[in-house]
């Protein structure tokens, strides 16, 4: 059962899998329907479910999770459009990189969150306000991630590309471009996973709908059932749009999966 | 005349940290006939696939040049196709788009591309495995493949890097007969490149024994033997001759090579 790397039946990950989840709301409603845990601080399943069901049916919570989605993707693809060529460029041509790397590096570390008040004082708290956050923390890490992918594109099949005629346009067109688009889209569906942390952040500060929102006007209210509901529709989201992603790149690139 | 000259060719390679340069290849002075399949034999690392992929264009010469139909070699081209020793095949192109990729570099048309890969896909009998990516193949399927790539291009000279090496002993016996078919058919220019005495001699009509890094020419054999060749032949006296001569000019070698390991 514990043999190093030794595959387990795809039955039996499913099981392990919920068995988890069981497991972590059986300890939730433990702690809280005994009131070790007082329902001030910590909602019980029940309330928290309760509370799901009244932000959706009086509260239109629909419309908030779909203006958070909205944010997530347009500053996502946004970050996308703009860093997947520079990355692809800066692992291709080496004087790219020099030019780029050192900066994107340090850019990289400039945490997105703490542009908010700059991006309120340029952006006011509009809608180019929330979609700058998720663009500032996506934009560095996607370049920086892509151009390693790129710079370790297989050198003996450039090798024989070249031997085979292609010059300097087929290699980046049909060697570079091709062999790393796989592992490209597998970086883009990481870090949208972490734009879905950006956003929330965003919505924290000066919004006035979005999940992060409803957050915080629960708070006011002291109401936890709905503070855990956001945050666990937050995780629902990121599961689905991952499972998505993973679905289109085995769709897409059939040739890459590894058995 | 002459296919390919190599003239003087040497390969040096800068010293790391301060230590001397080391010398790959000595100058060497090589040329290869038209339709030839000429093998070069030495001990591994002794340069052979240095001096290889100089004359591929992957690599440049210390001194010297190459020659192909009298001009000069300035970098890799379709004139000189080659296969690997590692896998090479493009893992997100299937068989025929690998056979293909040349073909369509060149700009040629589909259906032209088409009967072309499907010629060389029945030569190397990969016949109904054409849609299949690479992965999916076994590394003798690869390498048929990544050979059909090459002379699907019509280069003038088919250059081989121990093509075979990485292949267990049965399926590399194979694949030297299906070569060694192909030349027969074609008498395309061949330089193959090996350590591996029995398939020196058995493909080659002309076999070069390189020494010991760095590496020179030690001695040039013509081989005598009769076409067609059947596997049958590496048991004949005449073979067993070749054979017996050839390990007693790399064994020298071999220990030599083994010797410069320990510094």
């Amino acid at each position: 059962m514990f043999e190093p790397l030794k595959p387990v039946s795809p039955g039996l990950r499913i099981a392990l899998g919920i068995a988890f989840f069981v497991a972590f709301i059986a300890l939730w409603a433990g702690l809280t329907l005994t009131g070790i845990v007082p329902s001030l601080f910590l909602a019980d399943p029940l309330k928290t479910l309760m509370a799901g069901w009244t932000l959706f049916t009086e509260y239109g919570f629909l419309t908030d999770i779909g203006w958070t989605v909205w944010r997530v993707l347009g500053g996502f693809v946004v970050a996308a459009v703009i860093a997947v060529p520079l990355g692809i460029l800066m692992g291709t041509f080496k004087t790219v990189e020099a030019l780029l790397e050192p900066f994107v590096s340090f850019a990289r570390y400039l945490p997105a969150s703490a542009f908010i008040p700059l991006l309120i004082l340029w952006a006011g708290v509009g809608e180019a306000q929330k979609l700058s956050v998720i663009f500032i923390g996506s934009v560095f890490q996607i370049i920086l991630m892509i151009a390693v992918i790129v710079g370790a594109t297989r050198r003996d099949l450039v090798e024989a590309a070249r031997t085979l005629g292609a010059r300097r346009n087929g290699v980046v067109y049909r060697v570079i471009l091709p062999g790393a688009a796989p592992q490209i889209a597998e970086t883009l569906r990481l870090v949208l996973g972490w734009a879905w942390t950006y956003v929330i952040v965003a919505e924290l500060i000066g919004a006035s709908r979005g999940i992060g929102h409803m957050i915080m006007d629960s708070q006011r209210l002291l109401d936890t059932g709905q503070m855990i509901f956001g945050i666990v529709v937050i995780g629902l989201i990121g599961l689905i749009s991952d499972f998505l992603f993973k679905l289109g790149n085995e769709r897409l690139f059939p040739w890459s999966l590894s058995r | 005349m002459s296919k390919l000259v190599i003239q003087g060719i040497s390969r040096q390679f800068p010293g790391v940290r301060g230590a001397e340069p080391t010398r790959a290849l000595e100058p060497v002075t090589l040329s290869v006939a038209d339709n030839d399949f000429i093998t070069i034999l030495g001990p591994s690392g002794c340069g052979k696939s240095t001096m290889l992929r100089i004359v591929a264009g992957l690599d440049q010469p210390s001194t010297g040049r190459v020659l192909l139909d009298g001009a000069p070699v300035s970098g890799p081209g379709p004139d000189r196709g080659m296969v690997f020793q590692s896998y090479t095949l493009f893992p997100w192109l299937t068989v025929k788009q690998n056979i293909c990729f040349g073909l369509r570099e060149k700009g040629m048309a589909q259906a032209e591309q088409d009967r072309i890969a499907a010629r060389f896909i029945a030569q190397v009998g990969l016949k109904g495995f054409e849609d299949h990516y690479p992965k999916m193949l076994s590394g003798g399927m690869q390498q048929r493949t990544a050979l059909a790539r090459a002379l699907a291009n019509d280069p003038k000279i088919l250059l081989l890097d121990e093509p075979f090496g990485a292949l267990d002993n049965q399926t590399r016996a194979l694949m030297q007969e299906l070569l060694l078919g192909i030349w027969e058919a074609d008498r395309k220019t061949v330089m193959f490149v090996t350590h591996d005495i029995d398939e020196a001699i058995f493909m080659a009509n002309r076999v070069v024994v390189m020494t010991a890094r760095p590496g020179r020419i030690k001695c040039d054999i013509a081989i005598d033997l009769p076409h067609p060749r059947a596997y049958t032949v590496k048991t004949t006296p005449e073979f067993a001759a070749y054979k017996a001569r050839l390990t007693e000019e790399i064994r020298a070698e071999a220990i030599a090579a083994a010797g410069q390991e320990g510094h």
